[in-house]
């Protein structure tokens, strides 16, 4: 039975369950001077729930077994004696048996596979029967429980709320499970990585070349400190002495000087820069910013003095982290009692010296956990300096110089013809899981500054 | 209105002043001399205007963006809302302690140390450890913080940070102290020793106190005045007030029957 048919099948029962979990209702409401805790709405709802969601919750469990279930079956058929031994070639020959089983009209490559076709078709369409069959009791099943359930003094309002808060729950619990996974998934890679190339050529070596790997030695070749120097000049350093500086001071005019009717029209359109696609800022970075600032080196008379440097990633990505520092800064600011501000102004002093003297220095926590999570985010950013910096690894202090970064280098060793799990590729997972320990550990002790330092003034 | 027997050394005057917060006025032609050397205490109930009359005595106002002054204030004879008066110099002669302790977030110390600095009174750290006793002294506190002058002011007590405020008012040796209900948030034990020290500061300073509470001005004050629904309804010798009120509506605020 296809899936559309069956949760056509299922989206009726369950009307069918509403409206007939109402009539019951309605009919028992007839009887005077009696109070209800819910309505007929909610016991069609409640009939409706418990009709919809058992057959639902089966068939996503069933459509991860199913498969292994009907493949289990067509290894049985005799055909399959014929099978190359477990590996890459017999999931390909069993995976395009599957895909002539959905669709008669592909070419067949491998004549195995068209052998095996008949016998998944079969074995796919019985666990897809069962499934639709097991699928439909259940509903009617729970949808019968729910009805026989409805009665004058049945609570189904608090039931609906409870299967509410459960389906909440779920949403949220799915997207910890995700980074969850995500995280194992890149432990799994990193492992296997670690297992060819020692972690302390990987953490500490100078040399960086995934090109040319050294098959003997891949640990030579595959020395991530020039990334760790590049990402942490351009995103921590570069990046920062122009996010700092612009982000802080936009606050204070916008918390301190600004009249209500410009700061109602400057912090959205602050808000709207940080809106702005990163590959915008990359283009900027690459057509603009970089070639300039070549010419401005090259007429300095700077050595070495490319158009994918440091600087034209690092400044780009520092105006776009303005608007980050800025309202985390600005909530910081505004987050210090305005006591303190007409104390120190009662006392004589100019606004800039109550904020130099006492605002800042009050809402530094705050501000500090602001550019620390903007760190984070600067090393954590990829499009401008893939658009913008070089790939050459160097450890250079001239901003003028080329600079790559961990996230550039993970992007050029995935996209390649490199197979999956040759050093090099593995690399990139590796890099990933180092970028992603920094970052974690950046928010974490950010996010406790921020933490404690509302506590101080709550 | 202004009682003619006490006419003389007027160290601030007010004349018809009225105050707006956007379109709704807050207060309307009040007119009040505060003396030097007395303490005066402005009563009434909440919301008659007593706090806002007293913040345009030294332009906090001015940090309320929809708050509009008219009229006359003077100081020694200086027009106050003058296009050339210097509000910095101003607020370092009309200091302020606020109904909530605010105590900056910095050392004792430099709490009291930041008045001075930014107005350069301290010719030397000798200079300013001076000053800083001096303030702390006559606050009164002396005693209790001078093995702790490091620690943070907001460390302290209530009405240790509130005495400390005092003090950071009197570092830059001002000539009028405002007082806005300094003993509302504490505790009756750390009122009275706030209320001894506004006793004690009485010689030095002129100072103003806002008080909703009628006992406290009796006891701090020599002058009250008495402001209801945003007008100043008398004002007198703090014995005449309470003992001898010219006016039913004064009458019936310090007997209770309203407030």
């Amino acid at each position: 039975m296809p899936t559309s048919a069956l949760l056509f099948l299922v989206a009726g029962l369950g009307l069918i369950a509403w409206l007939s979990g109402r009539v019951r209702a309605i009919a028992f409401r007839k009887a005077p001077g009696q109070r209800f805790s819910s309505l007929p709405r909610h016991h069609g709802s409640f009939a409706a729930m418990w009709t919809v969601l058992p057959p639902l919750l089966f068939l996503a469990v069933w459509g991860a077994c199913a498969p292994g279930l009907a493949t289990n079956g067509v290894l049985k058929t005799p055909a399959a004696a014929q099978l190359p031994p477990p590996g890459f070639e017999r999931a390909a020959i069993l995976s395009e048996a599957r895909a002539i089983a959905n669709d008669h009209h592909r070419t067949p490559l491998n004549p195995l596979a068209t052998r095996l076709a008949p016998a998944y078709a079969v074995e796919q369409s019985r666990y897809g029967w069962i499934g639709g069959a097991t699928a439909l009791l259940l509903g009617i099943a729970g949808g019968a429980f729910a009805f026989l359930r409805i009665r004058p003094g049945f609570n189904a309002r608090t039931r609906i709320e409870r299967i509410v808060m459960a389906s909440l729950l779920a949403a949220s619990l799915i997207a910890i499970l995700t980074t969850i996974g995500i995280v194992a998934s890149l432990l799994f890679e990193s492992a296997r990585f670690f297992g060819t190339v020692p972690i302390t050529d990987f953490l500490f070596g100078r040399h960086w070349s995934p090109q040319v790997i050294d098959p003997r030695n891949p640990g030579a070749s595959l020395g991530a400190v020039p990334l760790f120097w590049g990402t942490f000049f351009i995103g921590a350093v570069i990046a920062m002495l122009v996010a700092i500086p612009f982000g802080l001071m936009s606050a204070i005019y916008l918390t301190q000087y600004a009249s209500p009717r410009l700061r109602a029209w400057m912090k959205p359109t602050l808000e709207i820069l940080a809106g702005v696609p990163t590959v915008v800022y990359g283009y900027f970075a690459a057509l603009v910013v970089g070639p300039a600032l070549r010419q401005l080196g090259v007429a300095i008379g700077i050595p070495g003095a490319t158009s994918e440097s440091a600087l034209a990633a690092g400044l780009v990505m520092g105006v776009m982290i303005i608007p980050f520092v800025s309202s985390m800064a600005d909530d910081a600011i505004a987050a210090v009692p305005s006591a303190m501000r007409d104390g120190s102004l009662a006392m004589g002093a100019t606004p800039s010296e109550t904020i130099s003297r006492v605002l800042l220095p009050a809402a530094l926590p705050g501000v500090v956990g602001g550019v620390l999570l903007a760190i984070s985010r600067a090393i954590g950013e990829t499009m401008i300096v893939v658009m913008a910096a070089s790939g050459a690894a160097t450890i250079s202090l001239n901003p003028f110089n080329s600079a790559t970064t961990v996230t550039k280098q993970i992007v050029d060793l995935l996209t390649g013809e490199a197979s999956f799990d040759s050093p090099k590729t593995l690399a990139a997972f590796a890099l990933g899981m180092t970028l992603f320990v920094i970052t974690l550990l950046l928010n974490i002790i950010a996010l406790t500054v921020v933490k404690r330092y509302r506590e101080a003034y709550e | 209105m202004t009682d003619k027997t006490i006419l003389n050394d007027h160290k601030m005057t007010a004349r018809n002043v009225s105050v707006w917060y956007g379109a709704v006025q807050a207060i309307g032609d009040v007119s009040i001399d505060i003396d030097q050397d007395k303490v005066t205490a402005f009563i009434g109930p909440s919301g008659c205007g007593k706090s806002t009359f007293l913040r345009t005595l030294n332009r906090m106002n001015d940090t309320i963006a929809s708050a509009r002054v008219e009229g006359d204030i003077r100081l020694d004879g200086e027009d106050v809302y003058a296009r050339e008066m210097d509000v910095v110099q101003l607020r370092a002669r009309v200091g302020m302690v606020f109904q909530k302790p605010n105590p900056f977030p910095k050392s004792i110390y430099e709490n009291v140390a930041y008045g001075p600095r930014i107005h350069g009174l301290a010719s030397s750290k000798a200079d300013m450890d001076r000053i800083v006793e001096r303030s702390l002294a006559r606050a009164g506190l002396w005693g209790e913080v001078k093995d702790r002058l490091s620690d943070s002011g907001t460390a302290l007590s209530g009405g240790q940070q509130q005495r400390l405020c005092i003090a950071r008012a009197i570092a830059v040796d001002p000539e009028v102290i405002l007082m806005d209900e300094p003993c509302s948030a504490l505790d009756p034990i750390a009122t009275a020793k706030i209320e001894e020290l506004i006793h004690e500061l009485k010689g030095r300073y002129a100072i103003v106190v806002v008080t909703h509470n009628m006992q406290q001005a009796a006891r701090v004050s020599q002058r009250t005045a008495f402001f209801h629904l945003g007008q100043l309804v008398e004002y007198g010798q703090t014995s005449d007030i309470f003992t001898n009120p010219r006016e039913e509506r004064t009458r019936d605020y310090i007997t209770g029957r309203y407030g």
